[in-house]
């Protein structure tokens, strides 16, 4: 168990670690001078050139540098962006409720939705699943910029019935979490209802049946939590996706929020702040991460004595 | 005479494409005990799940009448039928590893029963829980009810099976194969439970492949054959005189002492003073012994005995960490408990085969006639070549694993719970092929196994083993008839059918033994 | 399967699909709907939908192919690295996959194409960094449950030789699993490249592809909203398509 933890501390710093030194190659591989690239598109003064070569250490060997980078992240320095004049991690902060909003409500809606038609699709009458199944396909086929645009177009242009922009309020979460949410739920609903189906098969669930206890009641209190592990599993890993999909969902219904700054960002090779997402995602993994690894604890008592 | 607890005729339950169940009728009277006999796809556990209601949706099920209690249930909604599962009737499955949740402890799952029936104030469920474990023979049943599963051993695993079963006090309890996947002497303490359970008034029906385990419980034995119910007659009757063919090839297809009549040769493999320590638990202890060349050496011992590990020295699999093994590894061969896994999943009949012809050293152009030699030798023809394996039936499988072992002209062949995963009737022709074989190609086995009367069948010699040490070894027929050790005195003792139990007398003698007097169990595994 | 087919045409030889050229302008037939002269309309230029979506196959397919491929090879180099180098080379393996896994997909290749650049070539590359570890892992796992597998174990008591067993056994069967993730995801690879032209990545205009056309035709959705439809119709019947093939494979191989 504390082996465990160790393990995956050990891991997390690691991961950290190599995100720093991912964004730092980044920056030295891209073509140009360093300064130049920090700067990206923007206009400095000389003085403004002086200080950011002190601050990276650019007159100093390679090592240094990467030494000095390394140091400057851990005190949480992340930079400035000089495209938005301001500190790398204000400008994140400032984005940050608006995307985790959107993250949060729609990884809460995918999973709800999943789970409901995963315990109701399961081991049901063919066509119930086939239809299920066929609809997932096309759920993991559609690519979430389309559907964004689609929804956009038909439930605020043409119908009216959501704002078409900002991040006001209820509604205008609607659409963005349908769009971000589909391809979650799909993949979702696919795999518990395989998880399902394969539970639904095991002696124990008989043995709950000859009890006395309803189909609903075993699918409920027996089964489902036997494919949590992988659920949970598969969930830590559509967090990255989700942020992924969020990049086009905020452009096209011009949320505020990570993605439309990072989107900002390449677009005006304002290097810092795109290294400061990335380290932001790193974290983002580690935490969800210890997260997942808590919750298989929880779950499943077979993995509490195993190292 | 009383009314019967369930009572079922001219039963009938079909799924689309298979007629399951063909007019069955069966009766189990208040203190009653009956049996239900038949191999895999005999249609015994589809009849037990109808006195249920649990054949499934797609089940589409017949009867002259279906009463439980005297009601007729033949209409009964799911809801009336859920009032009868557990209260009525309780029902216990074979193997509680997998027939407990294994993510709640087994407290939890006693309670269930007791919840979903309103049994008890929930205050006294707790209490409930623990009277339940105690009246099983669990001890220390506070700390066992909150284990998990995985936390218990097999026999108190199935204790706790047993106590969910019989939480709401049902009429009738329903056994489907509830010692198959336990020791022999673990099964041995479970039928005893069993047989307290009936002498306290309780009905059983008891669903086995295993005559021998029911022999000792049985009022009433049913043997079922393809969805029929080919006998149908009192214990004594049925294992005394049978009166259907296949009542009589079940009895003869069990295992027992054979007649051995081999010569032995030269030395094959000597073994001396292995040991072998995975991670600081010692699987093989010091073990020695001695194969010489036509011969069989049986290894019998319980899980976790080291048998296995021990064939895996013996094929330079695993080194040992002390001792020797001498043995020309390019003569030997080997034969799994599980040959599916044991095929490459891409591979034909035909390929499987040649690859081991072609390791034996068979020039190219002669390896499809010596694959159907070999075929021919192990009861198979030609047209098994181009299927895999996935599409055969277990004894096809196992021949062709022992066709592929035969392939390389081996003077040894390792058999590692050859017929285990087999029913009862093929088990014995697959046991049979191979002494067979070896009358007629003089090879010698190395034969591993839990089940003492298919070692007793097979072997010249036996080697008992108990937590990796060998704890008795010797001539077959000395070792089963007079046991020295007191483990394996205990062993023998535990072998349902009593045809070892010499140290008993008082027990209940097996009908017909004499005539059947090689009732020993087999089991699947 | 028979949209597959056409798309592959289209790719291969756009000209046998479509009498037009992709960059024909008309401005006088600028943002007319569907008809007979123009089967899926035409754009706020006036170029004929239909043509640029057959001549956006190539390009489309080429970005989720080539991103594949690469992603194949270099995944596959590393998972074998890991299973069968030892313990070492499989800590720093693994470490390095776990590091590149931890980067949500698109972002890593939003950080690429920072560094390099838009262009089709390095939405390629983008792509294939981020989807080669998965591959590693996978090869790698197979690979360990393979060298565990009961016949792998049979064909050594059978014995045969080590070289013998990893080519005839061993890789054979680590490589069919890897064959169906591959088809599916070129559906994934295809999309991804979408999204990244769509954002103003990729091939710049006025190249035909699928998710550039996405991007253009979103402005005029209110008023032409076929431009920006008939595009994602084709994204998603091809993914779809690709899909249905790749799940057809894995059920033969189960």
């Amino acid at each position: 168990m504390i082996r465990r933890i160790l393990t995956r501390l050990g891991t997390s710093v690691l991961v950290l670690w190599g995100a720093v030194t991912v964004s730092f190659t980044a920056l030295h591989l891209t073509p140009g001078n360093v300064v130049d690239v920090l700067i990206g598109s923007s206009i400095v003064t000389p003085e403004v050139r002086a200080q950011i070569i002190a601050d990276y250490g650019l007159d100093e060997p390679l090592f240094v540098q990467y030494a000095t980078y390394l140091g400057r992240v851990l005190r949480g320095d992340l930079g400035q962006s000089y495209q938005l004049h301001e500190p790398v991690a204000s400008a994140i902060g400032a984005q940050l409720g608006p995307s985790l909003q959107l993250a949060g409500a729609s990884l809460l809606v995918a999973v709800v939705v999943s789970t409901t038609l995963a315990i109701l699709t399961a081991r049901r009458r063919p066509w119930i699943r086939g239809l299920s199944s066929n609809l997932e396909l096309i759920g993991v086929s559609i690519p979430t910029f389309w559907t964004a645009i689609l929804l956009l177009t038909i439930f605020s242009f043409q119908l009216g019935w959501f704002p078409a922009v900002g991040a006001d309020g209820l509604a205008a979460l609607v659409l963005p979490v349908i769009a971000v949410a589909l391809p979650i739920t799909t993949m979702l609903t696919q795999m518990m209802r395989e998880g399902l189906e394969l539970t639904l098969e095991q002696p124990f669930v008989l043995t709950a049946r000859t009890r006395g206890m309803s189909d609903l009641g075993v699918r409920l209190r027996h089964a489902l939590r036997h494919v949590l592990v992988p659920t949970v599993t598969l969930i830590g890993w559509l967090v990255g996706l989700t942020v992924g999909a969020m990049v086009a969902v905020e452009q096209i219904f011009s949320r505020q929020g990570i993605g439309q700054l990072t989107l900002t960002a390449v677009g005006g090779k304002d290097l810092p702040v795109v290294m400061g997402v990335v380290l932001l995602t790193a974290v983002l993994y580690v935490v969800v991460n210890i997260v997942v690894d808590v919750l298989y604890l929880l779950i499943d008592p077979r993995l509490r004595g195993a190292t | 005479m009383s009314t019967p607890v369930v009572e079922v005729t001219d039963l009938h339950v079909s799924f689309p494409g298979v007629h399951a169940v063909r007019g069955v009728s069966l009766a189990v009277h208040p203190g009653e005990c009956v049996a239900v006999v038949g191999e895999s796809g005999s249609g015994k556990s589809v009849t037990a799940r109808t006195l249920l209601g649990l054949t499934g949706e797609e089940a589409t099920v017949t009867a002259g009448r279906l009463a439980i209690e005297g009601v007729d249930a033949s209409g009964f909604p799911e809801r009336q039928w859920r009032s009868i599962r557990g209260r009525k009737i309780g029902y216990v499955l074979q193997d509680a590893l997998v027939s407990l949740d294994s993510l709640r402890p087994v407290g939890k799952e006693i309670a269930e029963t007791l919840k979903l029936h309103r049994a008890a104030p929930r205050h006294e469920i707790p209490g409930r829980v623990i009277d339940l474990l105690t009246e099983v023979g669990v001890p220390e049943p506070e700390v066992r009810a909150k284990q998990y599963p995985h936390e218990l051993s097999g026999g108190l695993r199935q204790r706790a099976l047993i106590a969910s079963a019989i939480a709401c006090g049902p009429r009738l309890l329903i056994a489907d194969e509830p010692t198959t996947a336990l020791d022999v002497t673990v099964q041995a303490q479970i039928l005893r439970l069993l047989a307290e359970r009936k002498r306290a008034g309780q009905a059983l029906l008891l669903i086995s492949h295993d005559l021998a385990v029911v022999a000792e419980l049985a009022d009433r034995i049913l043997v079922m054959k393809d969805g029929v119910v080919v006998e149908d007659g009192t214990a004594a009757q049925v294992l005394g005189a049978p009166g259907h063919p296949y009542t009589k090839s079940l009895l003869d297809a069990i295992p027992g002492p054979g007649s051995r009549n081999t010569v032995a040769g030269d030395v094959v493999i000597r073994a001396e003073g292995l040991v072998k320590t995975f991670k600081g638990r010692t699987a093989v202890d010091g073990v020695s012994f001695e194969l010489r060349a036509g011969q069989t050496l049986g290894v019998v011992g319980e899980s976790g005995s080291g048998k296995t590990t021990t064939a895996r020295l013996v094929l330079g699999l695993l080194q040992p960490d002390r001792g020797t093994v001498e043995v020309d590894r390019r003569q030997t061969q080997v034969v799994y408990q599980d040959p599916l896994s044991s095929f490459d999943p891409r591979f034909s009949v035909r390929r499987i085969l040649d690859e081991a012809l072609e390791v034996g050293g068979t020039p190219r152009r002669e390896r499809v006639k010596r694959s159907v030699e070999l075929l021919e030798q192990v009861g198979l023809d030609d047209s098994v070549l181009d299927r895999r394996p996935l599409k055969l039936s277990g004894g096809q499988r196992q021949r062709v694993a022992i066709a592929r072992a035969l392939a390389p002209r081996p003077r040894v062949i390792v058999c590692d719970e050859p017929v285990s995963a087999l029913d009862v009737s093929i088990q014995a022709q697959v046991l049979d092929l191979l002494t067979g074989l070896q009358a007629e190609l003089g090879v010698a086995y190395l034969f591993i196994s839990h089940h003492l009367g298919v070692v007793h069948h097979v072997s010249d010699h036996v080697l008992v083993l108990k937590d990796g040490r060998a704890v008795e070894s010797g001539d077959a027929h000395q070792i089963f008839t007079a046991p020295a050790d007191p483990y394996t005195q205990e062993l023998l003792a535990a072998v349902p059918g009593g045809h070892y139990d010499q140290a008993d007398p008082s027990r209940r003698a097996l009908p017909g033994r004499e005539q059947h007097h090689r009732l020993v169990r087999p089991q699947v595994g | 399967m028979a949209f597959l087919a056409l798309v592959t045409l289209a790719a291969l030889a756009p000209g046998l699909l479509t009498g037009g050229t992709p960059d024909a302008a008309d401005a006088l037939a600028a943002l007319q709907g569907p008809s007979a002269d123009h089967l899926l309309g035409t754009d706020a230029n006036g170029r004929d939908v239909f043509t640029r979506i057959v001549y956006g196959a190539a390009p489309s397919l080429l970005a989720g192919l080539g991103a594949t491929a690469l992603a194949v090879v270099v995944g596959t180099a590393l998972g074998l690295l890991a299973a069968l180098g030892g313990r070492v080379v499989d800590e720093i393996v693994m470490r390095l996959v776990e590091i590149v896994l931890s980067l949500p997909t698109l972002l890593l290749a939003l950080l690429v194409i920072t560094v390099t650049g838009p262009g089709t070539v390095n939405v390629i590359f983008a792509i294939a960094l981020y989807t080669a570890p998965s591959y590693a892992r996978l090869v790698r796992a197979q690979t360990m449950v393979i060298r565990n597998a009961g016949f792998v174990e049979a064909a050594v008591s059978l014995g045969l030789g080590r070289g013998r067993i990893v080519t005839r056994h061993v890789l054979p069967n680590a490589f069919e699993p890897l064959v169906v993730l591959a088809t599916i995801e070129v559906g994934t690879a295809l999309v991804a490249a979408a999204s990244l032209s769509y954002l103003g990545l990729g091939p710049q205009p006025p190249a035909p592809e699928w998710g550039a056309m996405l991007s253009a035709g979103r402005d005029y959705f209110s008023v032409a909203w076929w431009i920006a439809v008939f595009p994602g119709v084709a994204i998603t019947l091809t993914v779809l398509s690709i899909t249905v093939v790749g799940r057809r494979l894995q059920r033969r191989i189960a």
